[in-house]
C-alpha cells in the first residue's frame, strides 16, 4: 500500500478516533445502565462531561502532574497513530508502555495516598496483562513466516491474505481476556474503578480535575479504539470482508467486556495476575509453541 | 602496537603511583590526569585501530615465567588467606588451582607457541572504550567520594590501596579484551577475580570479608573452569591461541574442542553472574558505591560476557549453546523478579545487572549474528547506564543518609538534579524509545527462530521478564516523581567531581540513544561480518523503525525541556479523607491527627527472594551439569 494512504490513516486516527471513542463511551454507559435497570444518560454525555471539565479552573497538587497527563496523551496518540499508519506492531507495544508510565507518574507525583496505591496497582495490572501482549505480538511475527524475515509491520499482517485468528486462535481468546484489564473493566479495575466511592477513591485519577482530567478521559478514547483495532486485525485478510468481520467481533468484543463489567464484582488483587499470567501460559506459549512447530 | 602495550601497562603505573601518594591533593590530581590519560588513550586506540582488525606479534618466556610467578604467589595469598580467616573452602580451591597452573606451565604447555600474544579487533575496541571511558570516569567520581566516605569511617585512612585496586583492575581488563594468546587472558582474568575480592573486602568488616571470600569462592570455580579448558585445549588440539580456537570449523566433530568451549563459557558464567552463581555479585554491595559501580558495569561482569559473546560463533545450534542460552534466559526472568522484592537500591540494581547480563549471555548463547548484535549493543547500554545509576544512587546516599528507595521519597525536591538524571537512567532502563529497549527488541526478534528447540523457553522468559522488569522501574521512578513540598535541598554540598562524572555519563546516555545506528554501522556490524561472514538483518536498524526511533527520542526531549514544570497551576493540597494539616498529616473524622505514609508494593509472598533463589539455583546447576556431562560422553 501506498505510504500516502497509510499517512491517511494515522490522520483519519487522529482526527476520528476521539469522536468515535466518546461514543464507545456513550454507548458503555447507556448500556450499562440498561443492565441496571437505569435509563441512563443521552449518548452524547462524555462529550458534554469532557466540555465542561475544559471549563474549569487549572487546580492541582503540583506543576508536574499536568505534564504528566500531557505526555500520556500525546504518547497514547502516537501509540494509536503508528498502529494505524501499519508500523511494527512490537514499536506500538512499547509505547503504549511508554504512554502508560507517564500516567503512573502522573498519580505518583501529587503525592495522594490514594492515587499513590492506585498507581501501584496499574502496574501491577500492567505487569499482569503484558506477557500476553508481547506475545500476541511474537505471535503475529511468526504467523507471517519468522523464516522468510517475518514481519511485525501491522500493514503487512492486514494485508496478508490468510486470516490469523485460525491458527492464533488461542492467543486471541487470551487478549480477549487480558483485555478486561486493559480497558479497566470489573472485575479487574483496581487502579481506578469508574465510581469515584470505592476503597482508593478514584485511584490514579483522584488528583486529576478539570484539564487534566478531561486530558484522561479523551485519552482513554484513543486508547480504546487503538484496542479494539488490534481485536480486528486478527480478521484481516486484506480485503473488505475481512475489515467488515473484524468491525464487528470487535464490537461483539467489546459488549463482551461490557457485560462483564456489571456482571462481575471486583476480584481479590491476586486473581488479576494469576489471570493474565495463567492466560499467557496456556493460550499465549501453547499457541506459540504450535506456530513454531508448523514454521 | 605500542599504543596497545602503554593502554595495558599505563593503568598500573598510576596504581603504583597512587599506592605511595597519602595526600588528598596529589591523590586527586594523579587519578584524574591518569583517567584523562586512560581516556584519550583508548580514544586513540580506537580511532587507529577501527576497521582495521590484526594480530601483534609478541611473545616472550620472561613474561610467560613472570605470570606464572605472580600466579603462583596469588594462589598461595589466596590459601594463606583462606586459612587465616578460617575459609576452608577457598583454600582448597586454591591448591587445586595451584597444582593445576602448575602442572599445566611444566607439562600441557611445553612446546605449544602463541606467536600473536595480542590483537585488536571491533569487539575489543568497543570494549577498550567501556573500560577505559567509564571505568575512569568512576575513578573520577571516586576521588570526591571516597573523601567522604573516609570522613564517615574509622581507623587508618586506606584509601590507597583502594585506588591501586582500581587502577590495576582497569590495566587487567585491558589485558583481557586484547590478550590472544589465552594463558595470559587467564592471568588477567584471575587478576580482577582478586581485585574485586580485596575491592569488597575492604571495609574488613565481618558482611564485607564473609561476601568478599563468596565472591572468591565462586570465581575460583570460574578459573578452575578456564584453566581445565586450557589443559584439554592443550592435551586434545595444541591449540593456546584465541584466534585458532574461534578458527574451528566444526566443533560438534572435535568433540573436546566443544568441552572445553563450554568450560570456558561457564567460566564466562560465574564471572558474569549468572544464576547458580549470582550471590557474588549481590554480596560485592557492601563494598563503596565505586567498586559497586566499577564491577556492574565496566569491568569484571563485562569480562563474562565479553567471553560469551567472543565464543558466540561455536556456541550457535550446539549443546553449548542451549546451556548457556538457558542460563541467561532463566537468570534474565528470575533475577527480575527478585528484583519486584527489594527496597534496596543498590540490591534493586544489582538484581537489574544481573538480569540484563543474562539477556546479554543468552543472546550469546543464541549465536546468530542478528542475537550477537543485540548482545553487544546491550552491553554498551548497560555499562553507561548502570555505572551512572550506581553514581547517583551513591551520592543519594551520602545526601539523604539511606540508599533505601522508601527513603527517596520526595527525592525530586530534595535533589532535583540528581533526581532527575536518576529518573532518566531508570527510564534508559527500560522505556521505548531509550537504550536498553531497542536492544531489548533485537534480541526478542532474535529469540523468535523455529529452527532453535529452545525458542519457546527465551520467549517465555522475555514476555514474562519483561513484564516483570517494568513493574519494579516504575515503582522506583514514581518514588522520584514525587513531588513534595516544603522540603530542604540537600544537594549543594555534592562535590564537583561527582557532577562532572554524572553530568558526562547522563550526556553518554543521550548520545549513544542518538547514536546507536552509527555505532552499529562503524563498529558493530563491521565486526559480526568479519565473524559470521554475512551482515546481520535487524529489524531495529530497517529505515522507518530506525527514523521513527529517533524522532520520538527527540520528541521526548522536546517534550521535557520546554514544558516540564511550567503550567499555569494552582497548587492546592491533595484529598486525605479529612481536612489536611499539612502534606503528611490530616484530623481525621473523630477529630484525631492522621499520619500519611506511603511505601511501595514489594509483592514479598510471590518474588521474595530466598524462594527465587531457590528455585533459580537448582534449575541452572542441573541445566549446567546435565549438558556438560552430554558433552563430555559426546551423546549429543
Amino acid at each position: 500500500m501506498d505510504d500516502w494512504i497509510l499517512l491517511l490513516c494515522a490522520i483519519i486516527f487522529v482526527a476520528l478516533a476521539p469522536f468515535a471513542g466518546c461514543l464507545l463511551s456513550g454507548v458503555d454507559r447507556k448500556i450499562s445502565a440498561r443492565m441496571q435497570g437505569r435509563r441512563g444518560p443521552p449518548l452524547s454525555q462524555p462529550w458534554h462531561d469532557v466540555r465542561k471539565l475544559l471549563a474549569k479552573d487549572n487546580n492541582a497538587p503540583n506543576r508536574f502532574q499536568d505534564f504528566y497527563v500531557a505526555c500520556y496523551l500525546i504518547w497514547i496518540i502516537v501509540t494509536g497513530a503508528m498502529f494505524f499508519a501499519g508500523m511494527d506492531l512490537l514499536l506500538v507495544v512499547f509505547t503504549l508502555i511508554l504512554a502508560e508510565v507517564f500516567l503512573v507518574l502522573a498519580a505518583y507525583c501529587s503525592g495522594s495516598p490514594f492515587a499513590q496505591v492506585g498507581a501501584q496497582r496499574e502496574i501491577y495490572v500492567a505487569m499482569a496483562y503484558e506477557p500476553m501482549v508481547l506475545l500476541m505480538a511474537i505471535g503475529f511475527y511468526l504467523f507471517m513466516g519468522a523464516d522468510d524475515g517475518g514481519s511485525f509491520r501491522v500493514i503487512d499482517i492486514a494485508e496478508s491474505s490468510d486470516m490469523a485468528i485460525i491458527p492464533m486462535l488461542g492467543i486471541f481468546i487470551g487478549f480477549v481476556i487480558i483485555l478486561t484489564m486493559k480497558l479497566r473493566k470489573s472485575p479487574f479495575d483496581l487502579s481506578m474503578s469508574h465510581h469515584a466511592h470505592q476503597d482508593i477513591v478514584r485511584g490514579v485519577a483522584t488528583e486529576f480535575s478539570g484539564r487534566t482530567y478531561a486530558m484522561m478521559e479523551v485519552s482513554h478514547w484513543y486508547e480504546n479504539i487503538m484496542l479494539l483495532g488490534m481485536v480486528a486485525l486478527f480478521f484481516q485478510n486484506g480485503e473488505w470482508t475481512g475489515f467488515i468481520l473484524g468491525m464487528v467481533v470487535a464490537i461483539l468484543v467489546y459488549l463482551l467486556e461490557i457485560w462483564l463489567d456489571n456482571g462481575f464484582a471486583r476480584m481479590k488483587w491476586q486473581t488479576a495476575l494469576k489471570t493474565g499470567w495463567v492466560a499467557a501460559l496456556i493460550l499465549g506459549l501453547g499457541n506459540i509453541a504450535v506456530l513454531l512447530v508448523i514454521a | 602496537m605500542d599504543d596497545i602495550l602503554f593502554l595495558m601497562v599505563f593503568p598500573f603505573i598510576v596504581a603504583c603511583i597512587l599506592l605511595v601518594v597519602k595526600n588528598d591533593r596529589a591523590r586527586a590530581i594523579v587519578s584524574e590526569v591518569g583517567a584523562a590519560v586512560i581516556i584519550v588513550a583508548s580514544v586513540w586506540v580506537a580511532y587507529n585501530y577501527l576497521g582495521k582488525p590484526q594480530m601483534f606479534e609478541i611473545s616472550s618466556e620472561t613474561i610467560d615465567l613472570l605470570m606464572f610467578a605472580v600466579e603462583a604467589i596469588l594462589g598461595l595469598t589466596i590459601i594463606y588467606l583462606g586459612i587465616k580467616y578460617k575459609k576452608y573452602a577457598a583454600s582448597v580451591l586454591g591448591v587445586i588451582q595451584l597444582l593445576m597452573s602448575i602442572a599445566f606451565e611444566f607439562h600441557f604447555k611445553e612446546g605449544i607457541e602463541v606467536e600473536n600474544g595480542l590483537y585488536i579487533d571491533d569487539l575489543s575496541i568497543i570494549m577498550v572504550l567501556i573500560i577505559g571511558i567509564i571505568g575512569s570516569l568512576i575513578c573520577v567520581y571516586a576521588v570526591g567520594y571516597m573523601r567522604d566516605f573516609q570522613a564517615h569511617a574509622e581507623g587508618k585512612d586506606r584509601r590507597p590501596w583502594f585506588f591501586f585496586l582500581l587502577f590495576v583492575f582497569l590495566s587487567a581488563m585491558f589485558g583481557i579484551v586484547l590478550s590472544d594468546n589465552l594463558v595470559w587472558m587467564f592471568f588477567f582474568w584471575e587478576i580482577t577475580t582478586l581485585c574485586s575480592f580485596a575491592l569488597i573486602g575492604f571495609t574488613k568488616t565481618e558482611e564485607a570479608i564473609n561476601n568478599s571470600f563468596r565472591q572468591l569462592i565462586l570465581n575460583l570455580i570460574g578459573g578452575i573452569s578456564f584453566l581445565a579448558a586450557l589443559i584439554l585445549l592443550a592435551d586434545q588440539e595444541g591449540i593456546l591461541s584465541l584466534a585458532e580456537l574461534l578458527a574451528t570449523p566444526d566443533v560438534e566433530a572435535a568433540q573436546w574442542v566443544l568441552v572445553a568451549v563450554m568450560l570456558m563459557a561457564l567460566a564466562g558464567i560465574v564471572k558474569s553472574a549468572q544464576m547458580p552463581f549470582h550471590t557474588w555479585l549481590l554480596g560485592a554491595m557492601v563494598a563503596p558505591t565505586p567498586t559497586s559501580a566499577l564491577l556492574h558495569s565496566s569491568t569484571m561482569v563485562k569480562a563474562g560476557v565479553f567471553m560469551l559473546l567472543k565464543l558466540s560463533p561455536l556456541l550457535c545450534g550446539n549443546v553449548g549453546g542451549y546451556m548457556v542460552m538457558t542460563v541467561g534466559g532463566l537468570t534474565f526472568l528470575l533475577a527480575s523478579m527478585a528484583a519486584i522484592s527489594q527496597s534496596n537500591a543498590k540490591r534493586v540494581l544489582a538484581y537489574s545487572t544481573i538480569a540484563n547480563l543474562g539477556l546479554i549471555v543468552a543472546c550469546a548463547g543464541v549465536g546468530t549474528p542478528e542475537a550477537v548484535w543485540a548482545g553487544v549493543l546491550l552491553t554498551v547500554f548497560h555499562a553507561i547506564t548502570k555505572s551512572m545509576l550506581f553514581l547517583c544512587v551513591g551520592t543519594a546516599e551520602h545526601h539523604i543518609g539511606s540508599r533505601n528507595i522508601e527513603d527517596m521519597d520526595g527525592l525530586f525536591e530534595r535533589m532535583p538534579k540528581l533526581a532527575l538524571i536518576m529518573m532518566l537512567g531508570i527510564a534508559a532502563m527500560f522505556l521505548a524509545p531509550l537504550g536498553m529497549l531497542i536492544s531489548k527488541w533485537a534480541a526478542l526478534t532474535a529469540f523468535v527462530d523455529p529452527s532453535n528447540p529452545v525458542s519457546i523457553l527465551l520467549i517465555a522468559c522475555i514476555a514474562f521478564g519483561s513484564a516483570v522488569t517494568g513493574f519494579y522501574w516504575t515503582k522506583w521512578l514514581g518514588k522520584l516523581a514525587f513531588a513534595a513540598r516544603n522540603r530542604d535541598n540537600v544537594e549543594k554540598t555534592v562535590r564537583p567531581q561527582e557532577w562532572s562524572v554524572l553530568g558526562i555519563l547522563a550526556a553518554m546516555v543521550v548520545l549513544v540513544c542518538f547514536g546507536y545506528p552509527l555505532l552499529s554501522d562503524w563498529m558493530v556490524v563491521p565486526w559480526i561480518e568479519t565473524v559470521f561472514g554475512y551482515e546481520p538483518a535487524i529489524s531495529v536498524l530497517e529505515n522507518d523503525n530506525m527514523y521513527l526511533l529517533l524522532i520520538m527520542i527527540a520528541a521526548l526531549a522536546l517534550m521535557f525541556l520546554p514544558f516540564f514544570g511550567r503550567g499555569s497551576t494552582r497548587e492546592v493540597p491533595t484529598y486525605m479523607s479529612g481536612v489536611n494539616i499539612d502534606d503528611d498529616s490530616y484530623e481525621g473524622s473523630m477529630g484525631a491527627t492522621v499520619n500519611v505514609s506511603l511505601r511501595n508494593w514489594y509483592l514479598e509472598g510471590w518474588f521474595g527472594e530466598d524462594r527465587i533463589r531457590k528455585v533459580g539455583e537448582a534449575v541452572t546447576a542441573v541445566i549446567i551439569v546435565a549438558a556438560i556431562v552430554v558433552a563430555c560422553g559426546g551423546w549429543y
